[in-house]
């Protein structure tokens, strides 16, 4: 395979044979080849002096990288709830009987696959896939025709209607940060105006607090990284927003990208950063070319670089990586472990990233929204940041609305805002219950709507899906159960066994084959995912169905088949083969499923 | 004043009687053990069918009709069940045929087995049918206990029993759960 050789080869090269850039490599292969077929993982392994198991571990790890051949055409549909609701399942199942293909299977041809994907954060725009990587939104039956169409005439995906692929922002309310008019360079200068001690100050008044989710004050952690030994900080931008419900960063980074990257550079104006990465989700692949051209712009009006705005000594440039498809990389120490090019493990802690980070320096993680909104801090000030929100949540907050409501979209709130509130100005006049911070958050039933957002009340990344009385919470929690259970990394024991036993348990219950003491088995494997897990994925994970036990307990009370034990599978129907070879019916050659069992 | 024998019964589904080998391995326990029990159906009584009992061991998984009904009657005469090493717990050795498809399997052992000629899958309606998979026992009823092993040992199988019988929740310390 010389073509296979020179390829890896030439893009080894480009990345330095650096070791770090392995998943970046991984990626840029499989553009070329289409997969990465074994031959080639051992060609990566030599050229990086790496062990091959190093190599093969990691492209086994990321969903969006494949160690067989997909179609040329590869088709992954979102599967949020808010997909499901707005009828993904049915139109995948349409698009693969047009195209005789199965779902998860490649087509005879080699031509096309179809399968699911988690949340692709297009929520207020969908039913949303993605086709060789490009989001394509709203869906509907006579697109998915147009689609059919396109595949079977083998049209190269860039030379599909532009239309498709149109993902509109739906910024619907602005409040301080959506509606400011800075220009490039304008927070820089007034960070740079008071000094860097001055500007970590300001900060410090502004009591800014991480919007990914975790709510750490800011400016403590900007200290820490500043005061923590070692001259070679590193300024990290999470872009990994995999939250479900999730797609506030998709519309800062699209729309506001500037903002975000001065966010950045006053990050590394207050620690003394030089190097800045941005770890941009891969399913927010089809921005990486319009923020590579706002980087760009901003080296050549001095913004990035070395003496930035004049200053001699501050230097500071950033490099944006690639995730892969895996929702743990949006924890912190998951996603140093993938910028590193290693599989997405969250790491133990402490010791903190803050003191041993990025290949063990000093680094800063913070949320992308978190970034922008420093830029406020630079301009109005500490204290006039800190004049709007509640007491401990001090600003805005953007929330992603979507679900049943007539304008999903971006809403821009003061922290403080009632749940009630948003649900009026999205139009959601038959709301029965809201999941707040996505998956991992919390099930707002409606007798807490006059509950408000902020971290002394309901906290949230940003996720907000409206579910209207039609809607079925067993459904909604199944939903969020599928999707930990996919995305848990298998690293530690009760998280890969017990988000599985947990959509066992769920299934079973959706199967009719439920029975009392299942709940009191779910409760259990619960408690022990909350305490046993090695990360937070493990530990949310049971939030959904813990929330909806409590919240809504009847839709799972009104799927128990039986209030004694019940066996998940049809046992008379396991006996069907052995009775088909036999040839025999007799009442011996039957189970009765109520007979005998009383207890 | 003492106090009323507790009534254990026993049984083997698939199972090759190991745990039950193991179980008369506690020795010179079993001396204190019929101080504090009596046993109702088991292979030590020979009593075919299960009256109400405190405690079921169960030793083997569920690989046909017959062991359904056997589970069963353990199920809805015993307080305590308990499900008794490896088979019980996981399927065992039994559910190695899981992967293979159950018909393959039954021809492959009555009509192409060398040496055999115009052999036939019985179908003798004394012979209790096989279920297309072998199945954990907790698959199939509720279950209280578990006691992992391959077989678990007499002093295992020792501990749980006198912590159970005694009332203390049952605990296995690292040693009795330490295999290799």
């Amino acid at each position: 395979m010389p073509g296979i050789e020179r390829c890896v080869s030439e893009i080894v090269t480009r990345h330095g044979a650096d070791p770090s850039q392995l998943l970046q490599i991984l990626i840029q292969v499989q553009d070329v080849i289409g997969y990465l077929p074994a031959d080639c993982l051992s060609l990566i392994a030599e050229a990086l002096d790496l062990p091959r198991a190093r190599v093969e571990g990691v492209a086994g790890f990321y969903s969006f990288l494949h160690s067989r051949p997909v179609g040329r055409y590869r088709i992954l549909f979102s599967d949020n709830i808010t997909d499901r609701m707005l009828g993904a399942p049915a139109l995948m199942q349409a698009l693969c009987s047009k195209l005789w293909v199965e779902p998860g299977k490649l087509s005879e041809d080699g031509l096309v696959s179809i399968t699911t994907t988690s949340c692709t954060g297009m929520c207020d725009q969908g039913p949303a896939a993605l086709i060789n990587g490009r989001p394509v939104t709203r869906l509907d039956h006579r697109r998915i025709n147009e689609i059919a169409e396109l595949v079977r005439q083998q049209v190269p995906v860039s030379a599909w209607p532009a239309a498709f692929f149109n993902v509109e922002d739906n910024i619907r309310r602005r409040d301080a940060l959506l509606a400011s008019t800075a220009a490039p360079g304008d927070a820089l200068r007034a960070a740079i105006r008071v000094g860097r001690e001055g500007w970590l100050t300001e900060m410090e008044r502004s009591r800014l607090r991480g919007r990914g989710g975790a709510g750490f004050t800011t400016a403590v952690k900007w200290k820490a990284c500043r005061d923590a030994d070692g001259a070679d900080k590193v300024i990290v931008c999470n872009a990994d927003e995999g939250e479900p419900g999730t797609f506030k960063d998709r519309v800062l980074l699209a729309s506001h990208a500037d903002l975000v990257f001065e966010g950045m550079t006053l990050a590394a104006w207050a620690t003394g950063a030089q190097k800045g990465f941005m770890y941009l989700r891969g399913e927010y692949r089809y921005l990486l070319e319009h923020l590579q051209a706002v980087l760009e712009r901003r080296r050549a009006a001095g913004l990035l670089g070395a003496g930035i705005r004049g200053q001699a000594g501050f230097d500071f440039d950033i490099d944006i990586h690639l995730g892969a498809g895996a929702y743990v990389c949006g924890e912190e120490t998951a996603l140093l472990e993938s910028l590193e090019g290693k599989r997405g493990t969250p790491r133990i802690r402490p010791p903190f990233p803050v003191t041993h980070g990025y290949l063990g320096r000093p680094t800063v993680v913070n949320n992308v929204e978190t970034l922008a909104k420093t830029t406020l801090v630079a301009l109005e000030g500490g204290e006039a940041f800190a004049a709007t929100g509640t007491a401990q949540s001090t600003g805005t907050k953007l929330l992603s609305v979507s679900g049943d409501c007539a304008y999903p979209g971006i809403y821009e709130y003061p922290f403080g805002v009632s749940i009630e509130r948003v649900l009026e100005d999205c139009g959601a006049s038959d709301a029965q219950a809201v999941q707040a911070g996505g998956a991992s958050g919390v099930l707002i039933a409606g007798y807490e709507f006059h509950r408000r957002v902020a971290f002394e009340d309901v906290p949230t990344a940003g996720a907000f899906m409206v579910f209207d009385s039609g809607r079925d919470a067993f459904e909604i929690a199944r939903n969020f159960v599928d999707f930990f259970a996919h995305e848990s990394c298998g690293f530690c024991t009760p998280c890969r066994v017990g988000t599985s036993l947990l959509k066992g348990y769920m299934d079973k219950l959706a199967s009719g084959h439920g029975a009392k003491p299942d709940l009191a088995d779910i409760e259990w494997v619960t408690r022990l995912l909350k305490n046993a897990s090695h990360c937070g994925l493990g530990s949310s994970a049971p939030n959904p169905v813990i929330d909806t036990l409590v919240k809504f307990r009847p839709t799972f009370e009104r799927r128990l088949e039986s209030l004694h034990f019940e066996p998940a599978f049809d046992l008379d129907a396991a006996l069907a083969t052995a009775r088909r070879i036999t040839g025999r019916d007799d009442a011996a050659a039957h189970l009765d499923r109520k007979k005998e069992t009383q207890r | 004043m003492t106090r009323p024998k507790l009534r254990i019964a026993t049984t083997s589904l698939a199972g090759c009687f190991g745990c039950h080998m193991s179980f008369l391995d506690i020795d010179e326990h079993l001396f204190e053990l019929v101080e504090l029990v009596e046993f109702d159906r088991s292979p030590l009584t020979d009593i075919k069918h299960c009256g109400p009992c405190d405690i079921g061991l169960i030793e083997g998984g569920v690989c046909n009709a017959e062991n359904v009904h056997v589970l069963r009657e353990f199920r809805n005469n015993c307080k305590t069940l308990i499900a008794v090493g490896a088979c019980a717990i996981n399927g065992g050795l039994p559910a190695q045929r899981n992967h293979l498809e159950l018909g393959a399997c039954l021809r492959e052992v009555y009509e192409f087995r060398d040496g055999l000629s115009g052999g036939q899958v019985p179908n003798d309606p004394e012979l209790p049918l096989l279920l297309d998979k072998v199945h954990p026992i907790h698959e199939v009823v509720r279950v209280d206990y578990f006691i992992p092993g391959c077989p678990p040992s007499g002093p295992t199988i020792w501990k749980f029993l006198s912590d159970l019988i005694a009332g203390r929740t049952p605990r296995l310390t690292h040693s009795l759960m330490h295999f290799d």
